[in-house]
């Protein structure tokens, strides 16, 4: 029987044989490493040294390419941070619109560009604040918002023309763009030269932030409806930005994080698709939003395989022509999960690293937490520190001087390359077991994530990832006190003043028809934009407009599993 | 017999990550857990916990509505003359209302960095003094 030779290694590959002969295993034998093997937080085992034979199947101009064009990996524009930093966009939220009106005030004051909206539990799950599901939640965890007046309320003496504002809401998010585009035009200003984002991302909700009100199927058409009307109306706002960030909060992988956020923006680009607009025309204002967690290396990587992977799926998949259609743009938060509520203050630390690989991977917009997000919402002191480390980062490190900096590095092509490759087995099995809606419903991404989740978990208890000041280091003396967020008990009873006397001041009988049409459309194939409008235009309540499509559309329950 | 617990996701918050690794760290562990799923109001969570039948049950709140909702669940276990249900809770609890909640009768409270001896140990700990076992105890001294 004939030997089949092994191919003699030359150039690199045979350096690094003899590196390992004469240098590495003499080492080793007298220094043994401190582990067996090193893996990332997502718990890829990582080599001890990358070198130009693990990029060698990567071409430059194939994969890598330049900035502003296709597949975009180094970037979506041509100049990145040399133009302007990217947007420093820490959200704000909390008591009533006129409390949280003074914080974004402060922000803008110390030098933010952007604005983002945390709501409260009541309002993104679409029950109106004098709701008996809404005691001691009105206000609490953002801001509550109930009709138009509030809205009016939450950007009063802000320039709706000159800032992005940003608003984190899903289920309800069609009746809350709405209040948006109502507020905007009685104080006059032009809804195509408003710029913004609304999330309106409603299938990461089934599978990891678990905020829903109706089935996933009809409300995969509210999502539908609003992209459409946005698109037409609205040249400058992205009407949805598909996120990452929940599922790796709820504890997913990098590789599950991108694999799943970009195969809800596919079934996006399918629905939409339904009513005949075409890809090139929609896809440029789909935006895209991520975490930024503490594993360095693997999460510029991750932003990168991302761009590439959405450039790739919408020329290949969707046909997409225009670049601007491949093009993926994303929100960036560094990650509460990995804040914790021992020694807070090594949260600014954390936070600082994980903005800076937003930065290093291309981020458009940027939110860093407080050091008290394990505590508690933000305070102001802690929203400062952390724009502040923002500031830095752009005016102080020098990393926002030129493009892509990591670019190149052995291992970060090579973890680039290989959470692509990941993410496509993601997308076979999805499609194999019938799509994105299907997989919710047979809580095939909820179970993935649960398991990595509870992976991390029992890695954390073994002393394989391990948390400063909690796992390793800790000091059990008492923890150093910081000054939280005071919860003011007053705003849910100021909130439900202004709610009944906004709706003394209406009309009623305009109120039950306009709230008759939004049924009759939802009934229909219409798009609901149109009718909600009228509706939120006339002072009907969230909650109002939310109740009158559930005997409609149905409600979702979920089938609990851990 | 092991000891059962309900973990409970009271109120309309989604953060359930902490919930489910607690439920399946617990049973690893070798206790008999039930998770009542997402948004479930006081009366829910104590008329599982009374149909269950369990030892403990375990808040796991994160909205910053534990003033309304411990108060609530402890009422209603009240009324049904319910005493020996050990209600204990998780989430982001600022320290500031840990004491008002254990003087209501929350028996313990654990913050994200507890590790799942500590949940062990807590729970075996307050169900000793304060559960069933303990009732039956008591109930056993009195009548001899």
């Amino acid at each position: 029987m004939k030997m089949v030779e092994r191919e003699t290694p030359t150039g690199v590959e045979a350096g690094r044989d003899e590196w390992e002969q004469l240098t590495l295993l003499p080492f080793t034998a007298r220094r043994p490493e401190r582990r067996e093997s090193f893996r990332t937080l997502s718990g890829t085992e990582l080599q001890r040294l990358y070198t130009p034979a693990d990029i060698a199947e990567s071409d430059y101009l194939r994969d890598t390419g330049f900035p502003g064009q296709p597949p975009f990996t180094r970037g979506p524009y041509a100049t990145m941070y040399r133009a302007q930093p990217w947007t420093m966009r820490q959200i704000a939220g909390f008591g009533t619109a006129d409390d949280t009106n003074q914080r974004f005030r402060y922000l803008i004051a110390q030098g933010q560009t952007g604005i983002s909206t945390d709501f409260d539990m009541p309002t993104l799950m679409g029950y109106d604040s004098d709701d008996p599901r809404s005691e001691g939640e009105v206000g609490r965890e953002g801001v509550a918002v109930d009709s138009v007046d509030d809205v009016l309320a939450l950007y009063k003496d802000i320039d709706l023309e000159k800032i992005s504002v940003s608003m984190t809401i899903n289920p309800s998010a069609w009746v809350v763009f709405a209040m948006y585009l109502v507020a905007a035009e009685e104080r006059g200003f032009d809804w195509k030269k408003l710029s913004g984002t609304i999330q309106n991302d409603i299938v990461k909700e089934y599978i990891s932030q678990k905020e829903w009100v109706y089935p996933p199927r009809p409300a995969m058409r509210l999502v539908r409806d609003s992209i459409a009307f946005s698109v037409r109306h609205l040249p400058h706002y992205n009407p949805v930005n598909v996120s990452g960030y929940h599922t790796r909060e709820a504890g997913s992988t990098a590789i599950q994080e991108v694999a799943f956020t970009l195969a809800a923006g596919a079934a996006y680009v399918d629905e939409v698709r339904k009513l005949g607009v075409g890809v090139d025309e929609f896809a440029p204002r789909l935006s895209f939003f991520f975490v930024s967690q503490i594993d360095f290396l693997e999460e510029v990587a991750k932003f990168r395989a991302a761009r590439r992977i959405w450039a790739r799926m919408m020329k290949d998949r969707f046909g997409a022509t225009k670049p601007e259609a491949m093009r993926l743009r994303f929100h960036t938060q560094t990650a509460g999960a990995s804040c914790t509520a021992r020694e807070p203050l090594n949260n600014i630390a954390r936070t600082a690293i994980e903005a800076l690989a937003a930065v290093l991977g291309g981020t458009q917009s940027l939110h860093t937490n407080g050091y008290d997000e394990a505590l508690s919402i933000p305070s102001e002191p802690a929203m400062k520190i952390a724009l502040r480390t923002q500031q830095i980062i752009a005016e102080e490190t020098g990393v926002a001087g030129t493009i892509d900096a990591l670019a190149g590095s052995y291992a970060i092509e090579r973890l680039t390359s290989d959470i692509e490759a990941a993410c496509l087995e993601y997308f076979a099995e999805i499609d194999k077991r019938g799509g994105v809606v299907r997989c919710i419903e047979d809580n095939y991404f909820q179970q993935e994530i649960a398991d990595a989740a509870y992976d991390l978990y029992k890695r954390k208890e073994r002393h394989e990832w391990e948390l400063v000041g909690v796992t390793k280091y800790r000091d059990n003396s008492a923890n150093p006190h910081v000054e939280l967020h005071h919860v003011d008990e007053a705003a849910s009873q100021r909130q439900l003043e202004k709610l009944a006397a906004t709706k003394a001041r209406r009309d009623e009988k305009k109120v039950e028809a306009a709230l008759a049409e939004v049924a009759r459309v939802a009934a229909t194939d219409e798009n609901i934009m149109p009718a909600t409008i009228e509706a939120v235009r006339v002072r009907a309540t969230g909650g109002e407009i939310v109740n009158v499509l559930r005997p409609i559309f149905g409600t979702y329950v979920e089938t609990p599993i851990f | 017999m092991p000891i059962k617990v309900l973990v409970a996701k009271p109120g309309l918050d989604g953060h359930d990550r902490g919930a489910k690794i607690v439920a399946r760290a617990l049973r690893d562990a070798g206790m008999e857990v039930v998770y009542t799923g997402l948004h479930q109001t006081p009366e829910m969570i104590v008329t599982a916990a009374v149909q269950e039948d369990v030892d403990v049950i375990g808040i796991s709140i994160l909205s910053g509505a534990h003033m309304t909702v411990f108060p609530k669940v402890l009422k209603l276990l009240g009324e049904r003359g319910v005493d020996d249900i050990v209600v204990i809770g998780g989430g982001v609890i600022q320290e500031a209302d840990g004491p008002k909640l254990k003087a209501l009768g929350v028996r313990e409270l654990f913050d994200s960095d507890a590790t799942t001896q500590d949940l062990i140990d807590g729970i075996e700990r307050v169900v000793a003094e304060f559960g069933r076992a303990q009732k039956r105890t008591d109930a056993a001294r009195s009548t001899a």
